[in-house]
């Protein structure tokens, strides 16, 4: 007698919806990413304040300087062990502001990111190094408290 | 005429476990990297050096209130003095930073009128050795205040410099 082999029951899963559920999650990891980190030193424990303002437009050029608790100073990922050899990175960066459009220091924008337990006379040293590379707008970044 | 064993229609579906596979790798790292982070907001201090130029005569100056703020043990605030030129105070304690904020609407209510007076501006000197929470604590009663609902704020001073530490 000859039997008919029967075709495997195939029980396919319909992979769409899990997809698309994985799609959404990957597309708002990335929109939330944030990919200014290196800009920002990890290390620095900013004071918190509830009435700073959050900035409102990104400035034509800006310097993003970290201040540790030890004085030292975080730009772009490179650590300077003392306020006074920052000379050379602000002439720099001066230098690359004129290539970029921005050919006046006064226009260029500071952002002094200062750890909460760093003394103020670094602070203000730093600021006193930037002046003297004629930059005059600062913002003093600080954590919102709600 | 019967055909037997009719080919089967070709069921060309495509391998979908590589996509799933590199989908959910990407997945996985965005959630590692992922990091809730608080939003920053600023303080705007707007410091030119200072030049030799006379500014113009007929130029209205604006008051400036001074604020030291001194330090104590282990680098923590341990006072405030405040002087306008006519008036000058000295807060300590807990309310110290509640009373320079009612100090700074005191003087500004006394100005009047910002467009027709030369305004008011801070100008602090700090103690070098303190903290930098007090400062911005400092900076935070002279800028503005909660108001009582909790959500808007009342703004204060915006013009705030600091003395260099040298002057």
């Amino acid at each position: 007698m000859r039997f008919k082999k029967k075709e495997p029951h195939l029980l396919g899963i319909d992979l769409t919806p899990m997809i698309d559920v994985t799609f959404q999650l990957i597309a708002f990891f990335m929109f939330i990413m944030n990919f200014s980190q290196i800009e920002r030193a990890e290390e620095i424990k900013l004071p918190t304040s509830e009435i700073a303002i959050p900035p409102e437009e990104v400035p034509n050029y800006q310097i993003i300087l970290n201040l540790n608790e030890d004085g030292s100073v975080i730009h772009d990922g490179q650590r300077i062990e003392k306020i006074d050899l920052l000379t050379s990175l602000l002439r720099r960066e001066t230098g690359d502001a004129s290539r970029q459009g921005v050919p006046n220091p006064a226009d260029i924008s500071v952002v002094v990111r200062a750890d909460q337990n760093a003394q103020t006379g670094d602070v203000q040293k730093l600021i006193a190094k930037c002046q003297d590379a004629k930059l005059e707008k600062f913002s003093l970044r600080v954590k919102e408290r709600q | 005429m019967i055909f037997r064993n009719r080919r089967k229609a070709d069921n060309t579906t495509a391998d979908m476990t590589p996509m799933i596979d590199v989908v959910f790798q990407l997945l996985a790292f965005f959630v590692m990297t992922f990091k809730i982070t608080a939003l920053e907001a600023d303080f705007n201090v707007k410091m030119p050096l200072s030049s030799n130029q006379a500014s113009p005569i007929d130029e209205v100056l604006p008051t400036v209130i001074q604020v030291n703020l001194r330090s104590g043990t282990e680098r923590n605030i341990s006072g405030i003095d405040v002087d306008t030129g006519m008036d000058s105070r000295t807060f300590t304690g807990e309310s110290m930073f509640r009373d320079l904020t009612a100090f700074v609407e005191t003087t500004l209510a006394a100005e009047g009128d910002p467009s027709s007076s030369g305004g008011v501006e801070v100008e602090f000197s700090i103690d070098p050795a303190l903290r930098y929470v007090w400062t911005v604590q400092a900076m935070e009663a002279v800028s503005g205040k909660k108001m009582p609902d909790g959500k808007n704020v009342q703004r204060l001073v915006e013009k705030i410099k600091f003395r260099n530490p040298g002057q």
